[in-house]
């Protein structure tokens, strides 16, 4: 953006230091965490093509602002509940591509050690319950986590995904109502992606589905959601809303699947021109060009993210591979818990937590770039 | 592995399981046990919490919290919309985050409309990611009273099928305390299928203070020699009156917990006794029954005197009509008629 008025300078420059809620180091965050979200969702799909991976794979290419966008947010005691294409949420959270990729393979250092696939994980010690295929089932979940804080006073959050395609089903009802009810700490994502597997939005509701929020007591908003600081700055207001006690908040993110539903998905069903309109708006690289022209980064730091993502990747791809198939004597085994401990507290890469002191700071990737 | 094995010994007195030394016992019913049990566990620990429908000021359905509201408060008295869904799947929210909820469903039979919840949430969170779910969730079952299809049903078989879930039957008011004081504390979801026949119609001694019936073990409700009846909840009491009145020797096993199963009692019993006769009022196929019949018959094939019998429910919902009722649910007549036809064998 591009001004000659000084006053307009001025008060721009004195908005940022006031309010700016996001470093340079932030802003470079945010980036290699989408980038990572990207090149581990394109070495999971290449070791899918090699029959490596069993079953089918589901990726989020094209809607990595998304989760990034909001699960940056977080403090380090927020919970979470992450759908399958959020895989940036986990990345932040702390999970490692490694054992991503290596779960998806059904390794031993898969996050659910083989038990579950997919993205159907969370790690119970960086404060995330894991999803499970009814959607949006996790939403009632991740609501009962915010119950828990209301009713013990707690200035924490929770924070869920769901699909436009969840939006139909009752217990998205249930949630919401609920949540409003009560007006409790929690932070409805609702990812529009067009499709829910290949039946579009006009088949799935007569309203868009964020017009119902102010129905059920609380605000919804509708933002641009291959923009990640436009997430972000929506679910840093939900997430400081619900901390005040102000209650739940909706955001519709409007994005596109860019890949099938699952790997054996051709598309088919999308029309060319939607397809080539939304890659015009991929989010990676809308940001690497708006971090070029309004934040001072130059052309070749961003390629050095990119670079320095890719290396990374690699390497936790060596890490997966090289990690054994489980043992099978343990198929029989965790059906029953033998005592009950508490979620553990979620990395909170944020540069307000580590001011606060509050923050487990950044995750192991993120340091290591550094 | 360790934690799917039941365990074993089944004890011959109504009380007998008690962790610490209670300072007394007093006669109430099964209905007031549950209530007395909830209550003690609320004031030990503030975690503990109650969510259903109309349990607030109106005390549930069946009035086993009322008064709750007024002593501990509408947050752990929680008053739900009409959403089973909701009511199981914020249980699970909250019970990961170290509160222990205790669902009320207002009738067993609406589990249905919250069972996504319990199957695919809440019984498979430890196997699948390490997560314990301590919650309970408390199902008020059984026909009798006309409740027709929809308040009458047994599900219990249901939740069998569901890895992760455990399951107890109390049939008695002592029972009713133990295992729900158990099931609180338990790590793991637990279903508590409380008979509403007996609410108001079963009284025993209650052991006063810290009361516990560990979860996976039977009880012996009535030793004998020459046949087994296998029974849980509401059919306990219909052996126990059939052993009496045909003045036979007859053991009766309480299963109190259907999962994990006691195999150790039952095939212990059986095969002393060489006959067992597995009664439940839920329906025949695929029932506890079934489950207990084979695994009498793959384990203790050779000590049987005759082949194991059910008396169930037919194949068939509960119909409203007192009359056609009384033709589906097994009576006391069923009982009698079984156990002297396997006496006879």
């Amino acid at each position: 953006m591009e001004t000659t008025d000084a006053s307009v300078v001025a008060r721009e420059r004195v908005r940022e230091l006031v309010d700016a809620p996001l470093t340079r180091e932030d802003r470079a965050s945010l980036f290699r965490y989408m980038a990572t979200m990207r090149a581990s969702e394109e070495r999971a799909l290449t070791l899918y093509k090699q029959g490596k991976v069993p079953g089918s794979f589901y990726d989020g290419r094209g809607q990595e602002a998304v989760s990034v966008g909001a699960a940056y947010v977080l403090g380090p005691r927020d919970r979470m509940c992450i759908l399958h294409r959020d895989l940036g949420a986990h990345l932040i959270r702390g999970v490692t591509p490694d054992r991503y990729l290596a779960n998806y393979m059904g390794r031993a250092g898969g996050v659910t050690g083989g038990k579950d696939g997919n993205m159907h994980f969370g790690d119970r010690q960086l404060g995330c319950v894991g999803m499970v295929s009814m959607l949006p089932d996790m939403a009632l979940v991740a609501t009962g986590m915010a119950l828990a804080f209301k009713t013990r006073g707690e200035e924490r959050v929770a924070m869920t995904f769901f699909g436009d395609g969840s939006t139909a089903n009752g217990q998205w009802h249930e949630a919401m109502n609920f949540a409003g009810i009560h007006r409790l700490p929690i932070v409805f994502l609702l990812e529009n992606n067009r499709f829910a597997y290949s039946t579009p939005n006009e088949l799935e509701f007569a309203v868009d589905p964020v017009e119902r929020a102010h129905s059920y007591g609380f605000t919804g908003v509708n933002i641009d959601g291959n923009d990640v600081e436009a997430v972000f700055e929506a679910a840093r207001t939900a997430a400081d809303l619900a901390r005040a006690g102000g209650g739940p908040t909706l955001i519709e993110c409007q994005t596109m699947r860019m890949h099938g539903h699952g790997a054996h998905d051709d598309m088919s069903y999308v029309p060319k021109e939607m397809f080539e309109e939304w890659a015009r708006r991929d989010p990676i690289d809308r940001y690497a060009e708006r971090l070029v022209a309004e934040h001072g980064f130059r052309p070749e730091d961003v390629d050095g993210i990119r670079e320095e993502v890719r290396a990374y990747v690699d390497e936790c791809a060596a890490t997966a591979l090289a990690s054994p198939m489980p043992d099978s004597a343990l198929a029989i085994d965790g059906v029953f818990a033998d005592s009950s401990e508490p979620l553990g507290d979620g990395h909170a890469p944020w540069s307000r937590w580590s001011h606060d002191g509050a923050g487990n700071g950044a995750a192991p990737m993120e340091r290591r770039a550094s | 592995m360790s934690a799917v094995e039941p365990r074993g010994g089944a004890s011959v007195t109504a009380a007998p399981d008690s962790d610490g030394s209670p300072s007394g016992a007093r006669e109430m019913t099964y209905l007031e046990a549950i209530s007395g049990a909830l209550r003690e566990e609320m004031r030990r620990d503030e975690t503990v919490f109650c969510l259903g429908e109309d349990i607030g000021a109106f005390g549930g359905a069946f009035k086993v919290t009322e008064g709750f509201v007024e002593e501990f408060g509408a947050d752990r008295c929680l008053d739900m919309p009409l959403a089973e869904n909701a009511i199981i799947g914020t249980a699970v929210g909250a019970a990961v985050e170290g509160l222990r909820p205790v669902c009320e469903m207002q009738f067993s039979d609406f589990i249905s409309c919250g069972f996504d919840q319990l199957v695919n949430v809440a019984a498979k969170l430890h196997y699948r990611q390490g997560v314990a779910v301590p919650m309970v969730v408390r199902l008020p079952s059984g026909g009798g009273f006309s409740g027709g299809p929809f308040h009458s049903q047994n599900p219990e078989a249901w939740f069998i099928q569901a890895p992760g879930l455990k399951v107890v039957t109390p049939a008695t008011a002592s029972d009713a305390k133990g295992l729900l004081v158990s099931a609180i504390r338990d790590p793991n979801p637990v279903c508590y299928l409380e008979h509403k026949g007996l609410y108001r119609h079963v009284r025993d001694e209650v052991p006063e203070g810290e009361h516990t019936v560990p979860i996976g073990e039977a009880r012996v409700a009535r030793s004998g020699d020459e046949m087994t009846v296998i029974a849980y909840g509401s059919s306990v009491h219909l052996a126990l009156r059939a052993a009496d009145e045909l003045d036979e020797d007859i053991e009766v096993l309480d299963l109190r917990t259907l999962a994990p199963l006691d195999r150790e009692s039952i095939l212990g019993s059986v095969r002393r006794t060489g006959k067992a006769l597995v009664a439940h009022e839920a329906t025949r196929s695929c029932g506890v029954g079934a489950e207990v019949a084979a695994l009498i018959t793959e384990e203790a094939f050779e000590d049987l005197d005759a082949p194991v019998r059910r008396l169930t429910a037919p194949d068939v919902p509960i119909p409203f009509s007192p009359p056609l009722e009384q033709a589906v649910l097994p009576q006391l007549d069923d009982m009698k008629e079984a156990c002297r036809a396997l006496l006879a064998y």
